[in-house]
This record gives C-alpha cells, structure tokens and sequence, in this order.
C-alpha cells in the first residue's frame, strides 16, 4: 500500500457551474498509485484554521501525472479552495482507503448523483481501459439542472460512453430522480451498481438492489479528521451492529453491509 | 543516566521518565496514532521515543455513533467514544508489529472501576515491547456514579495504586485538565507510586450547529485537542512542574520542534504529539528532527538542559 504526503502544485482551477470546481494538480506518485474509489486528503492552507484536511474523491488521474478532484463549494474549506492560484503548492495526502472492487464492465451500472459524479469518471475510465468499448458499463448521472449536469458529460463522453441523465428540474435528460432511471433498465442478476451521491439516492439504490437481488458498492462520506484510520472519527453504522471506519475500511462499501435507517 | 560519548555530528536527546529510558523526548499522543501501523508509510517508527497506542480496555468497544468529530478554531472535538479491540486483540495482532520493530511501546489503558484497570495492567505486565503503561483517568467510575477518576484525587491515587500493583513496568498516570486543581491530582498519583504523570488530556467542550439546532456531535460534548488548547496545558506542565518530581510528559497542541520544546522549559521531560499527526502524519519524526537541530545548533549537552529551564524574573 503505497501513500504519499506530497506538497503538490495545482496546476489549473476551472469553475464548471456556480460552485463547482475542477482542479488540477501535479501529482505523479499518488496519480500512478491511485484506484477509482479512492481519495486524497488536501491542506487548503499551510496555517491553523481551518486545521484540518478536507477529504476528495479522485475524480481523474491521467498517465502524465495528473489528478484531478470535483468538488462543491460548501464551507469555509471549500472556498478557500477555490480561491487558491494555479502555480500555488497544497499538501495532498494519499491515495487513501479502499476503492470499488471491478467487475465485469458489461455488467456494471455506474450512478453518480451530484458531486458523487466525481469518483463515477475515475471508475468509467478504468473499466473502459480494461476491455474493447463494446462491452461499455452502463451510467446514469444526475443532479439538480442542466447548468450543473452538463460540463461534467463530457469526460465521459470522450471515454465512448453515452450517459443516461437526470435532473430535479427536468431541464436536462429523465426528469426525476437517478433511481428512476436505474429501476427502468431492469438489470439483470449478476450486475453490480456503483453508487456514489447523496445519502437519500444511495439509500434507494441500495433498497432497489437489495429487491432486485442485485450487488452494489456505495461511495460513502463521512467527516475525517485523519482519513488514513488513526482518529476513528468516521464511523459509519453497520447493519450487523458496530461501526466501520469511512476511511479505512472504505469509503465503498458493500450497500447491504451498512446500515440505512438512521 | 550511564554517560555515554556522543559523537559530535549525533546530539544526545535522551530523556528518561523512571525506569523507562528514551532516546529521545518525542512520543505520540494516544488515540491520534492508531496503533502505530497506520503511519508506517510516513514516520521511520522506530526513530520515535515511543508510540503511545490507542486506549485499550478489557473487553472491545464500538464507541459512540456518528457525527464523532467536528472541527473548530484552530482545533477540534471528539467523542469517539473509546472505541478500541480490546486489550486480548490487541496483544494478538497489534503487537507483535511493534515490538518487531523495537519501539518503546507505551499501552494506554481505560476502565471503568478499579479492578478492571489493574485487570489490563496484568494482561499486559509481561507482554515482549510492552515499555510502559499510561493510565487515562479521565473515564468516568461507573461503580462511584460515573464520576471521572480524574476528577477525585482519592479515586485516581487508588486507580495507580492498583496498576502499580499489577505490572513491573513504569506507570505513568495522564491527567484530566477539568479539574480545579490539577496539581491536587498531581500529588495524588505521586504519592500513590505514578512513575511520571502525562498532561494534558482533552478539555470537554462543546459546538453547535446553527442551522440544524443541533449539537455538532451526537454525544453533545466532546474533547477539545489541537493548537487552541496549547496555551492551556503549558500553563498545567509549569504548575505541576512546580508540585511534583516525578517526570512529567508535556501534551496539548504540539505541532513542532519550538511547540515541544516550550513545554520541556515549561517543565516536561518529554512530549507527546496528537491532533497534529491527523494534519501532518510525519510530525512526530518532524518534531525528532526540529529539537536534533536546537540541541546541535544551540551546542547544547544534551536535550535534558531544557527540562525545566526557563527563565523567570
Ligand atoms: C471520502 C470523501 C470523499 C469526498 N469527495 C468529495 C468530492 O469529490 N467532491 C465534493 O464536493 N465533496 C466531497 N466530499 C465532501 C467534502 O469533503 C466536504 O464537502 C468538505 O470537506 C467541506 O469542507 P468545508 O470546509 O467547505 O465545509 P465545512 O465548513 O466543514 O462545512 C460546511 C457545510 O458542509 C457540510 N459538510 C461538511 N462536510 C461534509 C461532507 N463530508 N459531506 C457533506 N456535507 C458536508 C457541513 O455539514 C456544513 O453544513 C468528500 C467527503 C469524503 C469523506
Ligand atoms: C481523536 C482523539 C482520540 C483520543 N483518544 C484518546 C485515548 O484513547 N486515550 C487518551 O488518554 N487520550 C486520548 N486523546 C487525547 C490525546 O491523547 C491528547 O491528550 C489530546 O488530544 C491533547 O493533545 P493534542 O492537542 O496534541 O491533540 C484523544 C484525542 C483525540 C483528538
Ligand atoms: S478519518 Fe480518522 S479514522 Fe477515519
């Protein structure tokens, strides 16, 4: 298990929609060691406060030593973030915990609700690496509107696959929920859903799933303080009794391991 | 100490609490560390004066449900509840790690009665790599009506009486700072048989969360650690300093070489770093490395001149 603690240069900041960021940063070691899934934890500034590290999904990495997080404007943390210069250095921490387990691409659904999309791209481009495009996975995206669904088609309509989509306000693909989309494809046994998003959208994927007796690995978010299982911070409820650990144990998950009804 | 001849480029760092002889003053903070392992890929563990595992019970514990944590000014809370593998686990797979690697391992215990801390203390009295015991006093006493056995000088004297008791290695007893007085129980635990006393532990605090009306954390309230508290236990180092002789670890908001080695002039003989691990995983070693530079910069003896060398009046 290699990780890394690496003052890193951020090479490209792009505002997609209001409040979404890409950024871009020089980061060869974690990029080459990075498995979709897995995240890294960034210092937004060298100072005190905010103290701690946030935690990112990776969202892409590329074989020139790139890697790239999505993120939403939320806090303090995020903002300062993307206020942050191209050129500056950050310190980035990982790769960090456990990522997706890949099965067959032709039998696995990607579902990535809002900045959930940003570990979805990391996961299509290492599914389209390992087999011919014919056996493409399956995706469905969603979000609130089209002004945040849209920029974020492209990466993975450049990996050949085309994208089912959803908004709340109907102005982009299926109106409605993601969940929606999944139930119409009535997967067959045998295909897996990977899931990343809002905790509600997971929770219904996880029961459709669960009805249709089909195997689904969900991205799961927690607060971290360490992200590398020191703190024991970030638990998260098992349906077996007791806690996992987000960032050690996951952040995926078996959906039927964990515990929904909170 | 036996002297020793240090060659000029190699500064001398080692301190000593009791019996157990460190080579240098620079630990980890229990329950910031994991148990060690976690850091292998950031911190050379072997060159630390010793890693302080996560508290350990007799039985397993799951902690406290989530949110756990929150982050506030220039710190942050917990209330992770104790979670650990209890101390049979542990022994079984967390050990042999560390002691394969030959660092100081310093067990950190909990309880909540008498009995069962010296129960722990005996299951690990003759573990190989087992260097020390450090007891947190800040859990509550179920069988006294949940008050914490750092709060009560007569209960935490009992609590280092009976784990002195129960093991050869140096016992060294971690204060609670919510108290009134924490040289009271500082006093307490020397004269109950403590090797060295630990200081501080987090400060209970509190945060909430204006848009939901809610407690940041489940459990209400939890323990403040990190740079905000810093100020606060160099106060409690210096006072306890002034009480006691037996040595004294110096802990609250370390980050770097100057943090650790005020405390030393504050009074401590060694520190451990906490809150600072989960930001920079490599500031422990950081902090080896800093106070290598003072001691050689500065053409001291020996790092042991800082112990509580600071200058008054
Ligand atoms: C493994 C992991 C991967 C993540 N990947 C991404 C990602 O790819 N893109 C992305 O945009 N975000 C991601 N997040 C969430 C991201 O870490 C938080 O949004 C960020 O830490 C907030 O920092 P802040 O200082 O801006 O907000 P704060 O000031 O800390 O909080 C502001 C508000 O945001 C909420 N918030 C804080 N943390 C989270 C969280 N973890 N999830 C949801 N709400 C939160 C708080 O409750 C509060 O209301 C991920 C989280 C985890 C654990
Ligand atoms: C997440 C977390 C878990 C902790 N767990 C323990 C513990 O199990 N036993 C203990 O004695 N102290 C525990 N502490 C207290 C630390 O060891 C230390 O005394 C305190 O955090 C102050 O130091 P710092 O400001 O450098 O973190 C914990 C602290 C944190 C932040
Ligand atoms: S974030 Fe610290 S253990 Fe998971």
């Amino acid at each position: 298990m290699s990780q890394f603690q690496k003052k890193v240069e951020l090479v490209r900041t792009e505002v997609l929609a209001r409040d979404v960021v890409r950024l871009t940063f020089d980061a060869p070691d974690i990029a080459a060691a990075a498995l979709p899934g897995q995240f890294v934890m960034i210092q937004i500034v060298p100072g005190q406060d905010p103290l701690l590290r946030r935690p990112f999904s990776i969202h892409q990495t590329s074989s020139d030593g790139s890697l790239q997080i999505l993120f939403k404007v939320v806090g303090r943390g995020t903002k300062l973030l993307a206020e942050v210069k191209a050129g500056e250095q950050l310190s980035l921490l990982g790769p960090l915990g456990k990522g997706f387990v890949l099965g067959d691409p032709d039998k696995a659904c990607l579902v990535g609700g809002g900045m959930g999309i940003a570990p979805m791209l990391f996961l299509a481009s290492r599914f389209c690496r390992q087999t011919q495009p014919v056996q493409a996975p399956t995706v469905i995206l969603g979000a609130r509107n089209r002004q945040e669904l849209e920029p974020l088609l492209a990466g993975f309509q450049n990996l050949g696959l085309e994208v089912l989509a959803a908004t709340d306000d109907g102005s982009l693909g299926h109106h409605g929920l993601v969940t929606d989309v999944l139930k119409g494809l009535s997967l067959a046994p045998g295909f897996t859903v990977y899931s990343c998003g809002p905790r509600p959208m997971m929770a219904a994927i996880n029961h459709l799933c669960l009805q249709e007796k089909i195997s689904c690995q969900v991205s799961v978010e927690t607060v971290m303080a360490c992200g590398m299982g020191a703190c024991l911070g970030c638990a998260v409820p098992l349906k077996a009794g007791g806690y996992a650990h987000a960032c050690s144990d996951g952040p995926v998950f078996e959906s039927g391991d964990l515990l929904w009804s909170l | 100490m036996e002297p020793v001849i240090v060659k000029k480029d190699e500064v001398d760092l080692r301190v000593a609490i009791g019996t157990l002889e460190l080579k240098n003053p620079v630990m980890t903070a229990s329950g910031t560390f994991g148990y060690g392992r976690e850091f292998e890929s950031f911190v050379d563990l072997p060159r630390l004066g010793a890693v302080v595992v996560k508290g350990i019970s007799l039985t397993p514990r799951s902690g406290n449900p989530p949110p756990r944590i929150v982050e506030t000014a220039c710190g942050m809370l917990n209330a992770i509840g104790l979670e650990n593998v209890g101390v049979d686990r542990f022994i079984s797979e967390k050990m042999p790690y560390l002691s394969a690697l030959g660092v100081p391992v310093v067990v950190n215990i909990l309880g909540e009665s008498v009995e069962e801390y010296s129960r722990i203390a005996e299951r690990l009295a003759d573990v190989a790599g087992v260097a020390a015991i450090e007891v947190n006093i800040s859990c509550p006493n179920v069988k006294k009506g949940g008050v914490a056995f750092g709060a009560d000088p007569k209960m935490a004297a009992a609590v280092t009486a009976a784990v002195k008791q129960s093991c050869q290695v140096p016992v060294i007893v971690k204060l609670s700072p919510n108290v009134t007085d924490v040289t009271l129980m500082a006093r307490a635990v020397q004269s109950a048989g403590a090797d060295g006393v630990s200081l501080i532990n987090t400060l209970i605090g509190m945060a909430i969360d204006l848009r939901s009306r809610r407690p940041s954390l489940a459990n209400v309230i939890g323990g403040l650690s990190g740079p905000a508290i810093k100020p606060v236990a160099l106060r409690m180092v210096y006072q306890v300093a002034q009480a006691v002789t037996i040595p004294i670890i110096g802990i609250g908001g370390i980050t770097s070489a100057e943090d650790a080695m005020e405390f030393m002039l504050a009074g401590a003989s060694a520190v451990q770093v906490g809150t600072a691990n989960f930001v920079n995983p490599r500031a422990s070693e950081d902090v080896v490395d800093g106070i290598a530079n003072y001691v050689r910069e500065q053409n001291l003896d020996s790092v042991r001149d800082l112990i509580g060398a600071l200058l008054l009046g």
